[in-house]
């Protein structure tokens, strides 16, 4: 009479990925049946048509770059771990966590590392900068046909200039947290998890 | 040696056929007798009341277990869900993440933050979506000492173990024969009665005759699932000339609803066994079967049920709207057509008790013969069924409102979901146009533009509960 779902998973991966991720011990076995409920494949890993399959993500107009943050550069499928560590950066920041020694290397859920995964979203070529086109793709996503090339172009370069504080004509990320640096991102860029 | 074997086979054999006379005996007098007309000897009760008791015995030892043993103990579903949503509209959600610039969502303009709204939307679903999950069994919040619920329950204790064996012997042994003899009966009994009664020519005689020998191999078959069925409402039942439509968990449904009155079917037409029973029953009564090539024209089906119903001696149309099957814990889109054909709407809600077995058929994991195999291995099949007043569409009401109008009706009365998705996501792939409507309404937040209708598609529908 043992279980089937959380099987296939071994304390001492459960023990890593808690370390890792600061998930709990139950939130980590339902993810994994979560993950495994998608896997329709049955194995082990995820590939981009097992997320297409899930209707209120298809319809997201940034359905795919979403899914994309999954995937490392190049890759095509994802394990386990790979994707309690994209679903790491939106755990809600505890307060135990707030006060922690500034020495100590970054949570993945900390509120830096929520914006950079904002960041990365945008910056299409992962060189570090969101340039003009970039800005305009992942406006393109998000509006679809419904606004003309040059208002979407003028909407670009008036979000390029509020941010831009070097004359680079591009967003760094320290630009970026900056235009970013009044919104609760702690609380907006989590996943509230019931238990 | 030869000799002791050949005394053993012909011994065997004495005991055979003295056993077989009995067997029949007691099926027939004990069980199809009853059930034809309509009457119990309360032996399903008193079983079903023996397996609750042990159930929820059963499930106050596992939590013990679960007391006593925490590392052992694998969280239970949740019936509300992974995660907590926001329940905001699309502009709420944006307005609050611009909240840190001077100008107000109704001026328009872009913000950096908007595409924070989208992420967040996007890996909630991943985490938990409403949808996928329809398409699989629901989970129960207590094993119910079933191998094939057991997901997330260890090993507690030796009595739990012996329970659980003892349930298995007496299901696959005791139980599952039983019913196989009873399913073979009853549908014999169905294609042989419908045949007969096709032969007559009185017609009064024909209809009263043909109800008869419906009700009771539908009856013979449900003895077959030990189905435990409660009938609320029956001053709603569906008339004659109506058309009835419910939500759909299984093929099962037809034997639960056809228990207590007779309804024409509607459906494709199949070849071999199903093509016999369809072919012999329509002999004694009108059902209405397709061919494949008829059904992909809309028109066609749509004036051949309402030809159905304008006759008004008829029976009424059984109907299944969502066009797949669900797992019962929710409703999903009601397909326009049947709301299109005019007459009354007789909807009914039917809700089966999760505990006693799964009744939902998962037709990409198993088929038909795999999957009946399976309902009559369970416990029982218990399951309420509640007769909703009729329906007709209003002024000005078109048949999607219209259907939605019954959906939700059917939704709220047997506790279940009620989503705006359509069951054909089982198979295929959502419509872009769901997407073009999110850009859509992004889009006018951008420009600015003021008067919009802020209705959110497919955002969470209340839970009634």
């Amino acid at each position: 009479m043992g279980s089937r779902a959380s099987s296939l998973l071994r304390e001492e991966e459960i023990e890593e990925i808690k370390k890792e991720t600061g998930f709990s011990h139950s939130q980590i076995t339902r993810l994994y049946s979560r993950f495994t409920s998608l896997d329709k494949g049955e194995n082990g890993t995820l590939g981009r048509e097992d997320f297409q399959r899930i209707p209120e993500l298809a319809i997201n107009p940034l359905g795919d770059r979403i899914i994309n943050a999954f995937f490392p550069e190049g890759e095509d499928q994802v394990n386990f771990r790979g994707f309690m560590r994209t679903l790491a950066h939106f755990r809600p920041i505890e307060d135990n966590e707030k006060n922690k020694d500034p020495t100590a290397s970054e949570p993945l859920n900390s509120r830096i590392n929520k914006l950079l995964f904002a960041f990365q979203l945008y910056d299409l070529d992962r060189d570090d900068k969101i340039s003009r086109d970039e800005l305009l793709q992942v406006l393109r996503m998000m509006v679809g046909v419904n606004i003309s090339d040059e208002q979407l172009g003028s909407i670009a370069d008036r979000t390029i200039q509020e941010a831009d504080q070097n004359g680079d004509n591009s967003i760094s990320f320290n630009e970026f947290i900056k235009v970013l640096e009044k919104v609760d991102v702690e609380q907006k860029m989590s996943i509230r998890f019931l238990h | 040696m030869t000799d002791l074997c050949g005394g053993g086979m012909e011994g065997l054999w004495s005991i055979a056929v003295v056993l077989l006379p009995v067997w029949f005996s007691v099926m027939i007098g004990f069980i199809m007798i009853p059930a034809m007309f309509g009457l119990s000897l309360g032996v399903t009760s008193v079983y079903i009341q023996i397996l609750v008791k042990i159930l929820e015995w059963a499930t106050l030892r596992i939590e013990r277990g679960h007391r006593e043993q925490p590392t052992l103990s694998v969280p239970a579903p949740l019936p509300f869900g992974l995660i907590q949503r926001e329940g905001g509209s699309m502009e709420q959600e944006m307005g609050e993440l611009r909240r840190y610039r001077t100008q107000s969502i109704s001026r328009g303009e872009f913000a950096l933050s908007d595409s924070f709204y989208f992420y967040i939307k996007g890996l909630e679903s991943i985490v938990d979506d409403q949808v996928t999950q329809r398409f699989s069994s629901e989970e129960l919040v207590s094993w119910n000492l079933l191998t094939r619920t057991n997901h997330n329950f260890h090993y507690i204790s030796l009595r739990l173990t012996i329970i659980w064996g003892l349930g298995v012997i007496i299901r696959y042994c005791v139980l599952f024969p039983l019913r196989i003899t009873l399913a073979i009966i009853g549908l014999t009994w169905l294609v042989i009665g419908t045949t007969l009664v096709g032969f007559l020519s009185n017609k009064r005689l024909k209809n009263w005759l043909s109800e008869l020998v419906h009700l009771m191999c539908y009856r013979i078959c449900a003895r077959g699932l030990s189905a435990t069925i409660q009938y609320h409402n029956k001053e709603n039942k569906p008339q004659k000339g109506g058309i009835c439509v419910a939500n759909h968990t299984s093929p099962i449904d037809i034997v639960i609803l056809a228990n207590d009155g007779c309804y024409a079917m509607v459906g494709q037409s199949h070849g071999g066994l199903m093509g016999v029973i369809q072919r012999s029953m329509v002999k004694s009564c009108p059902h209405v079967w397709f061919e494949r090539s008829e059904m992909r024209d809309r028109n066609a089906v749509t004036s051949r049920l309402r030809a159905h119903v304008a006759a008004k001696t008829n029976l009424p149309i059984l109907i299944f709207p969502e066009g797949t099957c669900i797992n019962n814990t929710s409703v999903m889109m009601f397909k326009k057509g049947s709301f299109e054909i005019g007459g009354t709407i007789y909807p009914v809600a039917i809700k089966y008790d999760p505990r006693f077995g799964d009744a939902f058929w998962n037709s990409a994991k198993y088929n038909m013969v795999n999957y009946l195999l399976r309902m009559m291995t369970s416990w029982a099949i218990v399951v309420n069924v509640w007769y909703l007043p009729p329906m007709t569409r209003r002024e000005g009401e078109d048949a999607a409102q219209f259907a939605n109008r019954v959906k939700s009706a059917i939704a709220h009365q047997g506790g279940l979901l009620d989503m705006a998705w359509d069951g054909s996501l089982k198979r295929a792939k959502v419509k872009e146009a769901f997407k073009e409507q999110q850009q859509k309404m992004y889009s006018s937040m951008v420009m600015g533009k003021k008067g919009r209708n802020s209705q959110e598609p497919h955002t969470e529908s209340t839970r009634r509960q």
